[in-house]
């Protein structure tokens, strides 16, 4: 096609709609072929490409899923109070807080404001990590040979930059984030054992219980020892759904779960939304 | 106080602290009278957005514990300082610092009133025009936080004693800010705050 004249490169460009990647978000969401709720209720739905990142605004009460489709996605998050960013995840406190260094099924991703952001209401790899962070830009150039976001082995770190900046963030707003899908497990002298990857297909289910703004990147966990730069496709799926209420088995399982439910839904009620 | 002593102060109970680190000078921090937290969190002094990140550290190293030898790393993965001597052999870098809100999760909300290190981080940290969005999972010298195989993690009781101290050398000119812990309900501070001294040497 020629792209000589205005008309032509306007043509050319128009042709390429209803090209499929093997990375994209499908817009609308409800088009995705298999949807695991009601298509209609469907407000996120994208493959992120190894080396690649996504962010998204979502409501309170709504499941955000993360498919490790072929066994190698790590998929490094942040969260932040949606227009209020300068409450955020606090790894610190979700883990000495619940007096548990390793991520799985029923625990609470806190703020620094004692109240939760997020719940995982559902995993099947039980490979997580909360200690090592994401890769930077030094440590991917001496690893891999570049690290910048777009070479071939992008830094979680970088891609979290440019994430966070859509969001009208700044670096000095990145925390240190949790990664899914890749694990580490202490030793007794406090060592560190990389676990790598339970395998293709697993799934964590995350479950927002208040309006967040999600960082993701899709790197290698910083960890990881093989010498090639090693990441596979991410799947997200989100759909709207019900926060975390009075009465269901999470909100009574510990006594500090059970206080930062508490003061979220104090927060919540004070600012005339739940 | 030495010739090559710059600064010798002491940090009361509860009480925050902060200075310059120069590159090449060195900081002592020293647990006057035994099991104190003393929260720790440094940033690059030209460019705070350049701070310490544990996970970067962690990373480093392969251990969750510091002692000599261990390097703090910033969160673009260079080096902020170095332990270059310690006492007691093992810090903590995964607990945080206790905050008024994390209180009432851990404790029950009675311990809204009591004094938290964040509280003392904003306070110091507000002198050098850094705010809530500055501050990052930081260090707890002194503290003893084991983690079992199970994942279980905690604030058990201390392994430092008094007069037992730690030396780090700052590898870059560096703000660091401290918290000497006001924690009362864990054994971190064996439930009694007490004062730590902090000398800076001159670089070598």
């Amino acid at each position: 096609m020629a792209t000589a004249t205005t008309y032509g490169a306007r043509a050319h460009a128009r042709a390429q709609e209803g090209t499929r990647a093997e990375a994209m978000p499908v817009v609308p969401a409800s088009a995705w072929p298999a949807p695991p709720c009601e298509a209609g209720h469907l407000v996120w739905a994208e493959t992120v490409a190894g080396g690649n990142y996504t962010h998204k605004v979502l409501a309170r009460g709504t499941e955000l899923r993360l498919t490790d489709l072929l066994g190698d996605a790590c998929a490094h998050l942040l969260l932040f109070a949606a227009d209020r960013p300068w409450e955020r995840l606090n790894v610190a406190d979700t883990v000495k807080v619940q007096w548990n260094a390793y991520l799985g099924e029923g625990q609470l991703l806190l703020s620094d404001q004692g109240r939760v952001l997020a719940t995982v209401i559902a995993d099947t790899s039980g490979r997580h990590d909360a200690l090592c962070g994401t890769s930077g830009l030094v440590r991917n150039t001496e690893r891999y040979g570049d690290g910048t976001p777009q070479s071939p082995s992008p830094a979680g770190r970088e891609l979290f930059k440019l994430a966070a900046a859509k969001n009208g963030l700044a670096p000095r707003d990145l925390p240190p984030s949790l990664s899914f899908f890749q694990g580490v497990e202490v030793r007794e002298d406090g060592s560190l054992d990389f676990t790598g990857s339970a395998g293709p297909g697993l799934s964590v289910t995350l479950r927002t219980e208040q309006d967040i703004t999600v960082l993701l990147a899709n790197v290698p966990h910083p960890a990881d020892p093989r010498e090639a730069y090693t990441s596979t496709p991410l799947e997200v799926l989100a759909w709207r759904a019900e926060a975390t209420r009075s009465g269901d088995p999470l909100w009574e399982a510990t006594p500090e779960g059970h206080r930062a439910f508490l003061n979220t839904a104090e927060f919540l009620a004070a600012r005339g939304i739940a | 106080m030495s010739e090559q002593t710059v600064q010798r102060t002491t940090v009361p109970a509860r009480a925050a602290w902060s200075a310059v680190v120069r590159a090449g000078a060195t900081l002592t921090i020293t647990d006057l009278h035994g099991n104190q937290a003393v929260d720790f969190l440094v940033y690059d002094a030209g460019d705070t957005t350049v701070r310490y990140s544990a996970p970067d550290t962690i990373q480093e190293q392969g251990n969750i514990f510091l002692t000599t030898g261990s390097v703090l790393m910033s969160n673009e993965h260079t080096p902020l300082m170095t332990v270059v001597a310690d006492d007691v052999g093992r810090h903590d870098t995964v607990g945080g610092a206790c905050s008024k809100e994390s209180n009432t999760l851990r404790y029950g909300h009675h311990t809204w009133s009591q004094h938290a290190c964040v509280d003392n981080f904003l306070a110091e940290g507000a002198r050098y025009g850094l705010g809530k969005r500055d501050l990052v999972s930081n260090i707890n010298w002194y503290m003893n936080v084991p983690v079992e195989k199970d994942g279980t993690l905690g604030i058990v009781d201390g392994i430092s004693a008094p007069g037992l101290s730690l030396t780090l050398r700052a590898e870059r000119d560096v703000l660091v800010l401290v918290s000497n812990c006001p924690q009362i309900n864990n054994p971190c501070n064996g439930f009694e705050p007490t004062a730590v001294e902090m000398t800076i040497g001159a670089p070598e």
